[in-house]
């Protein structure tokens, strides 16, 4: 079975402060890791290659040096990379990278492509369903449980309303959630290793070609603040004000 | 800024308060405004939209609409879109609403913004960013406008209005009904996990001991939410890591978070603090958490709380 | 009763550094020569390796498939990294010879002036700067990031980093070391095997090089075990520091003595702080105290926002931001405090881990560098044709005792010690040791462990100024600044015995700059029991100093420095 897992590449949380050379001044730009959500995807497509042999390629989208990051998934056992890396595609929207990820699973032809449940810095579009519907393949999301059985699928989703179950005939498109296994760390030998593996690059013109963002970003605005907070200190009356703030608030 | 259509879920014959919110808003934001749902045997239900805000409710009623799957509901408000030219798609987050949205996205060419807690009749969206440190205003470049809303930012409006019901087309591409509900959720959840949980109650090392965490379980029940714990505690062995809110355990953003006896480190704090609505209870002035609750009450927890509880549980009938 | 630190010793062993190597056959990773530590020090010795395999590709390929590979426990080269500081170029300039020049080394700025000030409470006397601390042609730089330079440095020369991988124990095989085993990952907080559990590897080495930097636990484990620790205990001081970003440029590097430091002899607060310029928009703030401090209420980070609080420290700060936060400790013995013999059948030992410091002039990172340069010689000498490993190790001893390293550690090697005696005569006494070129006053002085300094307790503690979040900072809002996010479900990491008199918990919990060590119950003898919150642990490794043992936690746990 071929897997393609799809990762992204974002700012370190901690890291990403450093004195740019050139100016001698802060610079932002920052390291970029593993998206933490991916590497429950790479997981589960590691353990059903483990269980039934094939081929996990990890599919990414992003600036050059997102290699690093990406080659953390073959550290921990996938077996090679496609990166996309364009100035053209900086800065893409949903469909901007739902479509350069689209054209390299085109070439590739999985027969199982999964996702991590949202991206660590984009707060969570569903890029896996736009993927999916360009793709005209099913889609399950939020999958907490999979089983796949032959040509076909079944998955555990989490909702609002509990667990459903869903299945789907392969190929299909699943965006796993961090409730479905526990990501291995890479061996040292996986990681030393990690270096041999294929590791391509492909530009947006192999992928179809770059495309005018639908969305734009206008600016930016501190937050509006949680304004002066009320003391209570009154310990005999403080239950009421609570149950009176709360009313207030429509919370209760 | 014409044409504005709302999707509305559905569950267990009753519409959505996460998508009646968004309904409630957009037709505040933009007069009149259409709602469409989809399912079997729900004109009924969606009827009740004119109550909501809807004066045009499309109904897509057709038993392979059945299971609550997002693909067939991608053809189903594609071709609608297209068909009525709807300038503004709205739609309130969920597991299902947010692949619906990026289906048709994808199907329509058209931009999506998510995570937003207000958009103005202009087309200018905002989403808090960062840990919900900064907003971000955004916009599209064109139409339709998709926009998928933070669950739960808008409340309801009930008025006495009805809606004009009419019927959407169902064509179903030939993928769409691939995947298949083998069996639909209905067990009544324990209580909310922590991450998908309105109410979080959560206790710190003011709590004094493991035993007095029952404090804290017992205003969640009340309020019908669950609990949570710091790391402090977690390490001390009071309560299970999979309680743990903070820089090292869960961010959780429920609109209302009760600190019971947690002094309000950074390392919890950036968990938290996307929380709607922060009360913190906590015997010292001082605490940090003081500074960014929202209601801070100084004093016994052990007394407050169990008060605090029964006057929820007499309020709530729980 | 005054208890000494050294009565309550740690439950750790230095067996626990060591094993045979068990991993089998196919499992194991051969390496040529394994450096720990990607500091100065490791990295500049993976780059020294990596010119030699250039020129001479012949006997570079007796180091096999990976020549060369460099272990670092933390999350990347850098981010376990922290110094002041001001470089003296001359170590990398040695080690690039001519490749590379100073000005495309990721220094901050050259320093312009400097001063040096003798603080009180409210006020700031200049001092002629002493001639150890003269520091024109030398540069301020930052050693977290000076360190992701040099590793990108290596691998382009085709040296393997590894980044999150302790080096926990050496592999030792008939008397001799032939690797390091690393750590494993995924162990609970009770050691149990998590589901994601993988246990660290064998990585074997022909020659094993340690540069673990300050309180190296491999390198205190072969000291011991190999017997190659001098006469006289190694002892060190703890420094704190922030970086801060300033509207206005800080035009000189300023140290300063005295307040809020005791002079007076018996409490032996022998330490002072730093204010450089790192760039145009950034300054960087530290306060450096010896351990051998008796007072259990000090702290050297809570002394460290007082310092702030000085006006003319404050000045600098004025309308700025703090962006980091760090700690380490720094090693002061100097040169009577070196080991007897800095290598060990298949091991050679560099940098801080060995104390390589000039404590009066604040430099131990050309040192780092030329003992790494030096270790690497002595290792490539072992891959060529014929040569005896053992003939080839000895011959970094000698390097060493021939380099810059030990003229420059020798001229100054009691001024640590008299400082000992309370400022005003340490001063003295160090004007003459410059004067007379070390040769006064005569013969060593004894040092004594940092531990078995008898306490005092005082209520210094109530000066520490209240965190106000703007400029002054409370530990753990700055454990969070030091961009610790460790991992809480893992063994604990830190070794001390875990009921003590209340006065040697109440020195940890001061001593501690992360928060680690609090007093929990009390029991009716006067002994406390010790709470421990081992992931605030930034690694700083005072507690080693002080009575306890630091030991390596789990790989990529513990800070994550980019500018300090």
């Amino acid at each position: 079975m071929k897997i393609a897992v799809c990762v992204k590449a974002v700012p370190d949380a901690a890291g990403g402060r450093r004195i740019d050379p050139s100016t001698n001044r802060l610079d932002r730009s920052g390291e970029l890791a593993l998206s933490d959500f991916d590497s429950y995807a790479v997981e589960e497509a590691l353990r059903l290659v483990e269980a039934d042999g094939g081929e996990v390629v990890v599919v990414s989208m992003g600036p050059e040096r997102a290699a690093d990051a990406v080659r953390k998934t073959l550290a921990m056992g996938a077996d090679r990379a496609v990166l996309v890396s364009d100035e053209a595609l900086a800065g893409s929207d949903l469909l901007g990278t739902a479509n350069a990820l689209a054209g390299v699973l085109e070439r590739e032809q999985p027969d199982l492509v999964l996702f991590g449940q949202q991206s660590a810095d984009g707060g969570g579009a569903c890029l896996w369903a736009a993927v999916a519907d360009r793709l005209r393949r099913p889609a399950i999301s939020q999958v907490s449980e999979l089983k796949v059985d032959g040509g076909s699928l079944t998955g555990k989703r989490q909702t609002e309303f509990g667990y459903d179950t869903i299945s789907a005939p392969l190929p299909a498109v699943v965006a796993v959630s961090d409730a479905i296994n526990t990501p291995r760390y890479p061996s040292l030998k996986g990681i030393m290793g990690a270096k041999k593996k294929p590791q391509e690059t492909l530009a947006a013109g192999d992928v179809g070609g770059a495309s005018e963002a639908r969305t734009t970003v206008l600016g930016l605005d501190p937050p509006k603040g949680r304004g002066e907070a009320r003391i209570v200190e009154d310990e005999a009356s403080a239950a009421d004000q609570i149950v009176e703030f709360l009313a207030e608030a429509r919370l209760l | 800024m014409a044409g504005t259509l709302v999707f509305l879920e559905h569950h267990e014959g009753e519409l959505t308060k996460g998508s009646l919110g968004v309904l409630g808003k957009a037709a505040q934001v933009f007069g009149d405004v259409a709602g469409v749902v989809a399912g079997s045997r729900v004109r009924e239900t969606a009827s009740r939209a004119g109550t909501f805000g809807a004066s045009v409710v499309w109904v897509a009623d057709d038993e392979r609409l059945a299971a609550p799957l997002p693909q067939p509901r991608v053809d189903v408000v594609a071709k609608l879109v297209r068909d009525e030219g709807f300038e503004n798609v709205l739609f309130a987050q969920s597991v299902l609403a947010a692949d619906v949205a990026a289906g048709v996205a994808m199907r329509l060419g058209a931009g999506l913004n998510w995570d937003l807690v207000e958009l103005s009749s202009d087309g200018v969206g905002t989403s808090p960013a960062l840990a919900d440190s900064v907003n971000v205003r955004v916009g599209w470049t064109g139409v339709p406008r998709l926009a998928v809303f933070r669950s739960g930012t808008f409340d309801p409006v009930e008025s006495d209005g009805a809606a004009d019901v009419r019927d959407a087309a169902v064509e179903l591409e030939d993928f769409s009904e691939l995947a298949v509900m083998v069996e639909q959720a209905h067990a009544e959840q324990q209580g909310p996990s922590i991450e998908d949980a309105d109410v979080i109650v959560a206790g710190g090392r003011g709590l004094g001991g493991p035993e007095n965490f029952s404090l804290c379980e017992e205003l969640a029940k009340a309020l019908g939410g669950a609990v949570g714990a710091t790391r402090a505690v977690v390490d001390a062995g009071w309560y299970p890591y999979s309680a743990q809110v903070g820089q090292t355990g869960k961010t959780v953003s429920p609109k209302l978070y009760v600190a019971v006896g947690i002094s309000g480190a950074i390392q919890h704090k950036v968990g938290m603090q996307g929380s709607g609505v922060i009360v913190a209870i906590n015997k010292d002035r001082n605490a940090p958490i003081f500074e960014f609750a929202d209601l801070g009450v100084v004093g016994d927890l052990h007394t407050i709380v169990p008060q605090l509880t029964e006057l929820v549980r007499a309020r709530r009938g729980t | 009763m005054s208890v000494r630190p050294s009565e309550f010793p740690p439950p750790w062993s230095a067996s626990e550094a060591f094993a045979g190597p068990t991993d089998p056959l196919d499992e194991r990773i051969e390496v040529g020569v394994a450096i720990v530590g990607a500091g100065p020090a490791g990295l500049a010795a993976a780059i020294r390796l990596g010119q030699l395999m250039e020129e001479d590709p012949a006997t570079a390929e007796r180091l096999g498939e990976v020549p060369v590979a460099v272990l670092e426990k933390g999350k990347a080269p850098g981010a376990h990294l922290l110094s002041g500081a001001v470089v003296n170029p001359r170590g990398l300039q040695l080690l690039f010879r001519g490749r590379r020049r100073v000005d495309e080394m990721p220094f901050a700025g050259r320093v312009e002036a400097e001063s040096v000030l003798f603080l009180t409470q409210r006020h700031a006397y200049r001092v002629p700067t002493p001639p150890t601390m003269v520091n024109d042609r030398n540069y301020v730089a930052s050693l977290s990031q000076l360190g992701g330079w040099l590793a990108s440095e290596a691998e382009e020369l085709g040296v393997t980093v590894l980044p999150e991988t302790v080096g926990a124990k050496l592999l030792v095989d008939g008397g001799r070391v032939v690797g390091v085993r690393t750590g494993d990952r995924g162990r609970g907080r009770r050691g149990e095997a998590l589901a994601n559990f993988e246990s660290g590897s064998d990585v074997k080495a022909q020659v094993t090089i340690l540069a673990e930097g300050t309180q190296g636990h491999l390198t205190g484990a072969a000291l011991s075990r190999f017997g190659l620790a001098g006469e006289n205990p190694q002892v060190w001081a703890l420094g704190v520091k922030e970086v801060w970003q300033v509207p206005r440029p800080l035009t000189r590097v300023i140290h300063t003595m005295g307040w809020p430091l005791r002079a007076r002899g018996k409490y032996r607060e022998f330490g002072g702080s730093f204010v450089y310029p790192v760039g145009e928009d950034m300054v960087t703030i530290g306060m450096v105290v010896g351990l051998d401090y008796r007072d259990t209420a000090l702290s050297v980070h809570d002394l460290l926002q007082e310092l702030k609080t000085h006006p003319r420290i404050r000045q600098v700060l004025e309308g700025g931001k703090r962006v980091q936060w760090g700690a380490k400790t720094i090693p002061e013995g100097g040169f009577v405090a070196l080991p007897r013999r800095f290598h060990a059948p298949g091991l050679l030992l560099c940098g801080d881990g060995v104390g390589l410091v000039n404590v009066p002039a604040l430099k131990g990172i050309h040192y780092a560098v030329e003992s790494g340069r030096l270790a690497a010689e002595a290792a490539w000498r072992s891959f060529a044709r014929g040569a005896s490993l053992r003939e080839a190790l000895s011959t970094y001893d000698d390097a060493v005792r021939s380099s810059f390293i030990w003229s420059d550690l020798r001229e100054v090697r009691n001024m640590r010690q008299a400082f000992g005696r309370g400022f005003y005569l340490g001063a003295a006494v160090a004007g003459a040791m410059t004067a007379s070129k070390g040769r006064f006053p005569p013969g060593d002085s004894r040092t004594e462990r940092d531990a078995e300094q008898s306490l005092v307790t005082t209520r210094r503690a109530s000066s520490y100024p209240a965190p106000d979040g703007e400029l002054t900072f409370d530990k753990l809002s700055s454990v969070f600044a030091s961009g610790n996010r460790t991992r809480d479900d893992q063994p604990n990491h830190i070794r001390v015995q875990r009921r003590v008199p209340r006065e040697i918990a109440e020195l940890w919990a001061h001593m501690c700059p992360a928060q680690v060590y609090e007093l929990g119950e009390a029991h009716a003898d006067g002994t406390v029991e010790v709470q421990l919150a081992p992931s605030n642990c930034v690694q700083c490794g005072a507690i080693t100093a002080k009575g306890g043992r630091l030991t390596p936690p789990e790989s990529g746990s513990g800070p994550e420095y980019t500018v300090t």
